[in-house]
């Protein structure tokens, strides 16, 4: 039986390696809602300038972000949150949770991207806003015209044609739901939802999936955001952007220092780098409005004037009424039990 | 045997007495730490989650108030209706056929029953989301058969997300456990009741009823119950299309990942755990009514060919094969097709994983080493407490304690396990009467141990029943003898208990390993960062929108549980050869 006690003793040697994990000095925790397929490109950015930091991701959709970091108050993990919504850094910072920092070339940050107070308790980098991801080839199937405005989505042909992602765990369906609401005044607002919500077969968790199912053909047309569809294009998918009439729900994606213990002046090192110019042009190349002016041209598929199409948004009026709109959001759809 | 015979066999052999002590006095320790270690890894954890659920967030006891709330609460409360239904259909639709299936593989004179068993046990190596992918590129609105194969026939549009999609998922999933449970059982049988009633007249249909159907009512109970729990707990499935059909297995989810509330998933889970302890308790009572049906007199029955009988079988046995393969077929094809339905040019471009969330190839790596580490210690523990547990003479009270704590975690959903484990891990310390305890076990917390751990608990009975089948199977002779002769137990154990049983052993770690490369619903609870696993990055790349990766990283699942089936294979032949050559004569 000499090879089960050699087994044995391999098993127990390979369980110490995985149980011990190896410690190094210069490590980071990072987390962001950005999407999936932007992160690794700009932190090769990162890897060439700061080769001595390890960083270690932690990705979800905002609102699941949101949700683990503010339950880990107590005992905070992350080390530092990087491209999550102003809205909910903002709860993050009524909790007491972020430490407030300048990064280095804080001056060049436009005014109405970052958190006025001084230093900053957070910092933008980039806008993301509402786009429709219309499939033009079910779309022509269906005989549908496309639509073009908030107003559209409600005529009953595009009945069961719509998905939309669900405000609780999406940070696009939260700026969404929060922009209908300020642009229309809360009780218009809600009869608008009401009345979206019977054209719409499915809520989804992400505010990417909307726009994926669009480009498969699932659900031809997803309320997503710029950002997705046209990359979704750029894949092959027969998928159109349409940023709707009224203009766009938008939300600032932003940084901030997590406010622990001991902080590592590695987080510093990432949130100065993760607002200078060399990862900046990165974002640019995908979106239309950076928090420091790049000179890149608009990406291809976005509106000529990005800023036009925003709509007027009071982020403290979205952060503080963000649990009471996702409670009476939860209230009047997430019972969506039933099927049709 | 009672106390006294090992007392005279003691006193028989000439060892001194002190050796024989310390080897009872082992047992006894031995035997006490298996049961010490079912209550660390089962109990204390059920307890905190039992206690978290009647809490509120800042920990003070509220009684059931939280359990009103949920009730309360429609769209939280539907959600229990919504699962006993979709399990009560697929366990109906899973037994029937599984009933049909097994008759077919053990009563008929068809051909080809080995491939066909093989076939349709195919979903013991997938994970359930996959059934929801692959039933997505079936029967979504770009699909298969709603678009009639791509326009080459009429197509069939069925309202996929809700119960009927989840439905469909859980019957591909709880088929095979139908399937062997119901081949055991109609596979004993005593032809000589057959004679007796073909003398005494009696139609096909009355033999059928009044012969075939009570033999196998234990066999039908223990299929229902099985499906029954695995649908009912199963939450890959609803994940994918779920819609807006909202179960217990995926509110629980909702509640702890999407919103963090641990309290509320805390609640939900006794919700899921009662049921599925109900079905565990009843069916150990029914099982436990159940008497030897195979008597030392009993003849085997043989299946007479029966021409139309067998063709009628035989075309239906074929056709669930085939639809179960051309399911999985789908999944692999559609993992393949670049842009789904628009391109349908082959590629592996999906399998690359770039820009993709979910971990890629380094989850798929981690499930490797975590499925490979899961069977080797849960092989070990729980052969080595079966043989203690099985072997041991006296201490009846400490073996049966000890023999309904290995049983206990098969009423345990995967989603409860790794909840559970949150709460009693990531524990920093208990206080109890003003005296702070430390939490010895809280090193665990976030990484590998802890889903190896969780792995070795959730899929612990079932490698319990059939290390101890194996181990009734040997005489106990071989104890007595050893014993007689002042062999140490540990060196019986090693030289004659092991190698003896052997098939089973390497049956259980490829249990182990299979269903710890498959399961999604204890580890998403329980992965840090730093260990992204391929099941979690199919949900996670789900969730993403990212469907086709999804299925991609699915298919490298079954693949290397498949590969794992053939190594078992092959090694369980070799394995027969030389050390089961004393079964034959």
């Amino acid at each position: 039986m000499k090879l089960l006690s050699r087994a044995l003793l391999l098993a127990v040697v390979l369980a110490a390696v995985a149980l011990g994990g190896v410690a190094r000095a210069e490590e980071i925790l990072v987390y962001t809602a950005l999407e999936d397929d932007e992160i690794p490109r700009y932190l090769e950015v990162f890897k060439k300038v700061h080769p001595e930091i390890t960083v270690k991701i932690v990705r979800d959709s905002t609102g699941i972000i949101t949700a683990k970091f503010l339950a880990e108050k107590d005992n905070p993990q992350a080390d530092v949150v990087w491209g999550t919504a102003a809205t909910s850094l903002m709860l993050a910072d009524q909790a007491g949770m972020l430490e407030p920092y300048a990064p280095k070339g804080l001056d060049k940050v436009r005014g109405f991207m970052r958190d006025a107070k001084n230093p900053p308790h957070w910092v933008g980098i980039k806008a993301w806003m509402t786009g429709f991801c219309v499939n033009t080839k079910e779309i022509e199937e269906l005989k549908l015209p496309t639509p073009a405005s908030f107003e559209d989505l409600l005529k009953p042909e595009y009945k069961g044609q719509i998905s939309m992602p669900n405000p609780a765990s999406s940070g696009t369906g939260f700026l969404t739901v929060s922009a209908i609401l300020q642009l229309k005044g809360e009780k218009a607002g809600w009869e608008y939802l009401d009345k979206l919500h019977q054209n719409i077969a499915s809520y989804t968790h992400s505010g990417s999936k909307p726009c994926k199912m669009a480009g498969a053909g699932e659900l031809p047309i997803g309320i997503s955001f710029g950002y997705r569809g046209i990359m979704q294009k750029q894949k092959g998918e027969p998928v159109q952007t349409v940023f709707p009439k009224e203009g766009s729900g938008w939300d600032v994606e932003a940084n901030a220092l997590v406010k622990k213990a001991s902080i590592k002046p590695a987080a510093k090192v990432f949130l100065d780098w993760a607002v200078g110019p060399e990862v900046m042009a990165e974002y640019a190349k995908v979106y239309p409005i950076t928090s420091v002016a790049t000179g890149a041209p608009i990406p291809e598929g976005y509106p000529a004037k990005p800023e036009a199409q925003l709509v007027k948004n009071d982020f403290d009026w979205a952060a503080k009424n963000r649990a009471r709109i996702l409670e009476e959001w939860s209230r009047r759809y997430d019972a969506k039990s039933e099927p049709k | 045997m009672p106390e006294s015979a090992s007392v005279r066999i003691a006193a028989a052999s000439r060892l001194p007495a002190a050796a024989l002590d310390l080897e009872a006095w082992t047992r006894r320790a031995l035997m006490l730490l298996v049961c010490l270690w079912m209550c660390v890894v089962v109990v204390l954890p059920l307890a905190t989650l039992l206690s978290k659920s009647l809490a509120d967030a800042d920990g003070r006891f509220v009684g059931l108030d939280n359990f009103l709330h949920y009730f309360q609460n429609p769209s939280l409360s539907a959600s229990l209706g919504h699962s006993l239904a979709v399990s009560l259909a697929t366990t109906a639709i899973s037994v029937s056929l599984g009933f049909a299936f097994a008759y077919g593989l053990t009563r008929t004179a068809i051909p080809g029953k080995g491939l066909f068993k093989t076939l349709a046990l195919t979903p013991l190596f997938a994970p359930t989301l996959l059934n929801g992918i692959a039933l997505v590129y079936l029967f979504g609105r770009k699909g298969l058969i709603t678009r009639g194969f791509f326009g080459a026939l009429p197509g069939l549009d069925v309202d996929l997300y809700g119960p009927l999609g989840i439905i469909l998922a859980e019957a591909v999933y709880t088929f095979p456990q139908a399937v062997l449970i119901l081949s055991v059982a109609l596979g004993a049988a005593d032809a000589r009741l057959y004679e007796a009633a073909a003398s005494l007249g009696a139609s096909r249909l009355r033999t059928f009823l009044t012969v075939t159907l009570p033999s196998v009512r234990y066999g039908l109970v223990s299929a229902a119950f099985v499906c029954f729990i695995l649908a009912f707990t199963d939450f890959g499935a609803p994940k994918v299309v779920g819609g807006g059909y909202n179960v217990l297995a995926t509110d629980i989810y909702k509640q702890v990942i999407g919103q963090q509330n641990f309290v509320m998933g805390a609640v939900v889970s006794v919700v899921l755990l009662l049921p599925a302890v109900v079905a565990f308790i009843a069916d150990r009572l029914v099982q436990r009514r159940q008497v030897a049906l195979i008597a030392a007199r009993s003849v085997p029955l043989a299946p007479r060919p029966n021409r139309l009988g067998d063709a009628l079988m035989l075309a239906f046995v074929a056709l669930v094969c085939l639809a179960i393969t051309g399911f999985y077929a789908t999944g692999l094809f559609a993992s393949l097709v670049k842009v789904w339905p628009y391109d349908l040019s082959l590629g592996l471009g999906h399998y690359v994983f770039s820009g993709i969330g979910g971990g890629g190839w380094a989850a798929f790596a981690n499930s490797l080493a975590m499925s490979a580490l899961s069977a080797l210690a849960g092989t070990v523990l729980t052969f080595a407490s079966a043989y203690l547990i099985e072997k041991t003479r006296g201490l009846a009270p400490l073996r049966r304690s000890a023999y309904f704590l290995s049983l206990l975690p098969l009423a345990l959903p995967g989603l409860v396990i790794g909840l559970a484990y949150i709460f009693f891990f990531n524990a920093p310390g208990w206080s109890i009467l003003g005296v702070h305890l430390p939490n010895p076990f809280n090193f665990l917390y976030a990484t590998m141990g802890i889903l190896v751990l969780a792995n070795v608990v959730h899929f612990y009975s079932v490698s319990f029943l059939t290390a101890t089948t194996a181990l009734k199977n040997l005489d106990p002779e071989f104890e007595t003898v050893a014993q007689s002769m002042g062999v140490p137990f540990q060196r019986t154990f090693m030289r004659v208990t092991v190698p003896l049983c052997l098939p089973a052993i390497l049956e259980i770690a490829m249990y182990y390993f299979v269903n710890s490369m498959a399961t999604v619903s204890a580890v998403i609870f329980l992965y840090s960062a730093d260990i992204p696993l391929a099941s979690v990055a199919v949900a996670n790349m789900d969730d993403a929108g990212d469907i086709a990766p999804a299925c991609a990283m699915s298919m490298l699942i079954v693949g290397a549980n498949l590969c794992v089936r053939i190594l078992y294979g092959l090694a369980t032949r070799g394995v027969r050869r030389r050390t089961q050559a004393w079964t034959k004569r």
